[in-house]
């Protein structure tokens, strides 16, 4: 078990180290100098800004330069905002984390019974209904859901805010938008494979010596369906908290996601650098956590 | 256990009485049992013989009222276990006073029929729980120790909280029979509790089940594709075909002296060591389409004795001797 974490924990570091080398490298393609000096500057003065920047140097030095630095903790400062990049992904990582973690809720709440109640009373209104759902939700982007919350929700009936991060209420329609596609898709997993295991020898085993059918459903064949449940769960939380971005500018949530796509935009390198390594933290983080949870869940999986 | 389980020995503990259980397609509807009778007596194995589709499975899980949801569904017939009919039970007495208490099952496979996720203890204690018999962890923890035991488990309580996939597949077979015998049922189905085991491990489970049912006096039902464990575990043999038996009676009779073709078929189907043949014999043919069964004898097709009556008219359940009934026309015409 410890050697599995171990090998586990350095194979997540060789991945964030390889995703910091290709957004390094990317970064570099276009030259940031042109945007952050008037346009009317002398070749002076970009090659000046160049040096001071470091842009002048060999792309591979600059790398390890790069890496030298951020192992101390230092990512440098956002060309934009003129403050250390950490400290600003560091400022937006909670409201990024506590909207993905909305989401998934969402997701979960609302899939966990559709996907074993459709399965379950199969072919009735319910499945159908659960079905049809399912599908308008795979087929609705989440820019789309979050349009049209705010059209209906916030401004015809003005339930709630539209926008910002103030409180529970600002939560709800970002959560919503946010979880829509994995209700469906994870619905759909579920459904299936809560057929498969209701339709297995096991199930009719435990109906036979008569253990009551909610035992049945929600203990014995649930737990046989978690497995790919958390693995997809682990896809979709991470999916949400490093590409959260679309919904973060739709509901001007104060989040990392928009941070980085405005990073981007801005040519600021050194906040995009910070950005793109929390999203690969995150994603190795989240990866061992669903891995790790495999063993809780499924006895026949053992890290060894 | 009761002090003495052989005193109702030779009652009978199941009477099927001209049972329908039909599966219902968009295409149409499959008479998979389609009038059967039988009884099973106390103390007694009854072996339900037939090729893959002829309706054992679904008689047997018509017994227990689980069969396959939407679609199978017992049309009419009676079904009594220990003088209670199940049929005009719901779903809700069902399980808390039928499954489990008065029937269980042993099911085919050992490798699949337990619930991977979880221990042996928990599985095993269901049994326990859900029918308010025992009451606290502990007391279903020791009930589940002693049950182990009583299927031949070593050291039960240290293998207590091991998973399904540390036992091997005649252990994991002990272990679901020890769930189907937890409450003392009156009435059990093995459905071909050993084709998925090696040889060697079938004699040990068909062992074990004699013994349980020396001990307890359950009945059992024993549904297998194979006459040959048939003839080692069974008291009394029923031969179904297409839906519904054809020929029922002692095993000794049936072996010795059978009187529809089909098990005649059956039994010339047996290999043999010592005879030699260049090819294993088989019936020729098919079972008929059971959406579309044939109105005379649903073997007819299939029978080197077919006569113009048989394609007509299906042949009526005679005695042959006493305890033993064959529907074939055949046999009221030589006997």
């Amino acid at each position: 078990m410890l050697n599995y974490l171990i090998k586990r924990i350095l194979q997540g570091v060789i991945s964030i180290i390889g995703a910091s080398a290709i957004i390094f490298a990317i970064s570099r393609l276009d030259d940031p100098t042109l945007l952050l000096l008037p346009i009317d500057a002398t070749p002076e003065m970009v090659e000046n800004l160049r040096q001071r920047l470091g842009l002048d140097l060999p792309i591979v030095q600059q790398y390890l330069i790069f890496l030298g630095n951020a192992l101390q903790g230092d990512f440098g400062n956002s060309y934009r905002w003129e403050q250390p990049a950490l400290q600003l992904i560091l400022d937006r990582l909670p409201a990024t984390l506590e909207l993905a973690f909305a989401g998934l809720v969402f997701a979960l709440a609302l899939a966990i019974p559709f996907g074993v109640l459709s399965a379950v009373y199969r072919d009735s209104w319910f499945d159908n209904f659960a079905k049809l759902f399912a599908m308008l939700g795979q087929a609705m982007p989440n820019f789309w859901v979050g349009l049209l919350l705010i059209l209906f929700v916030s401004v015809n009936l003005g339930w709630l805010p539209a926008f910002g991060r103030e409180g529970f209420d600002s939560l709800i329609m970002p959560a919503i938008a946010l979880g829509w596609y994995p209700v469906a898709a994870m619905t759909r997993m579920l459904r299936s494979t809560m057929l498969d295991v209701l339709d297995s020898d096991h199930v009719r085993m435990a109906r036979a010596i008569g253990v009551p059918n909610r035992v049945v459903v929600w203990k014995y064949a649930l737990r046989n369906a978690a497995v790919p449940l958390v693995t997809m769960l682990g896809i979709y939380f991470a999916n949400m908290l490093s590409g959260a971005f679309v919904v973060e500018v739709i509901f001007a949530w104060p989040g990392m996601g928009r941070m980085v796509v405005e990073a981007m935009f801005a040519r600021d390198f050194p906040l995009l650098q910070v950005g793109v390594l929390f999203s690969a933290i995150l994603f190795v983080v989240v990866n061992l956590l669903v891995d790790l949870s495999y063993g809780v869940l499924d006895p026949r999986i053992r890290h060894d | 256990m009761n002090a003495d389980p052989q005193a109702k020995a030779g009652q009978p503990v199941l009477k099927v009485d001209d049972l329908r259980t039909h599966i219902f397609l968009k295409r149409g509807t499959v008479q998979a049992v389609d009038g059967v009778s039988f009884h099973v007596n106390a103390g007694e194995t009854l072996g339900l013989v037939g090729e893959s589709g002829s309706g054992k499975s679904m008689t047997s899980l018509s017994i227990l009222r689980l069969t396959p949801k939407p679609g199978a569904r017992t049309v009419s017939g009676r079904i009594e276990i220990d003088g209670i009919n199940v049929l005009d039970l719901d779903e809700e007495t069902m399980v808390r006073d039928i499954r489990g208490k008065l029937v269980s099952m042993i099911s085919q496979d050992p490798m699949t029929s337990l619930n991977p996720v979880f221990s042996i203890g928990d599985q095993v204690g269901a049994a326990f729980r859900y029918h308010d018999l025992v009451q606290g962890r502990s007391a279903i923890r020791e009930a589940v120790v002693n049950v182990l035991r009583r299927v031949r488990i070593p050291s039960p309580e240290r293998r207590l909280d091991d998973f399904p996939h540390q036992y091997s597949g005649g252990m994991r077979q002990r272990v679901v029979s020890a769930m189907a015998i937890a409450c003392s049922p009156k009435l059990m189905i093995a459905d071909e509790p050993t084709s998925n085991l090696d040889v060697t491990i079938q004699v040990q489970i068909i062992r074990l089940l004699r013994e349980i049912q020396k001990e307890t006096g359950v009945g059992l039902i024993f549904i297998t594709h194979d006459m040959g464990v048939a003839a080692n575990i069974c008291d009394r043999v029923a031969v179904m075909y297409a839906g519904r038996i054809v020929e029922i009676g002692d095993v000794e009779t049936i072996f010795a002296n059978p009187s529809h073709p089909y098990t005649q078929g059956l039994l010339d189907s047996i290999p043999h060591l010592g005879r030699r043949r260049e090819r294993l014999y088989s019936i020729p043919g098919n079972p008929p389409d059971m959406q579309n069964p044939p109105s005379g004898c649903r073997f007819a097709a299939r029978c080197p004795h077919v006569m113009d009556k048989c394609r007509s008219e299906y042949p009526p359940e005679t005695t042959v001797a006493p305890g033993h009934m064959a529907a074939c026309w055949l046999v009221g015409k030589s006997g």
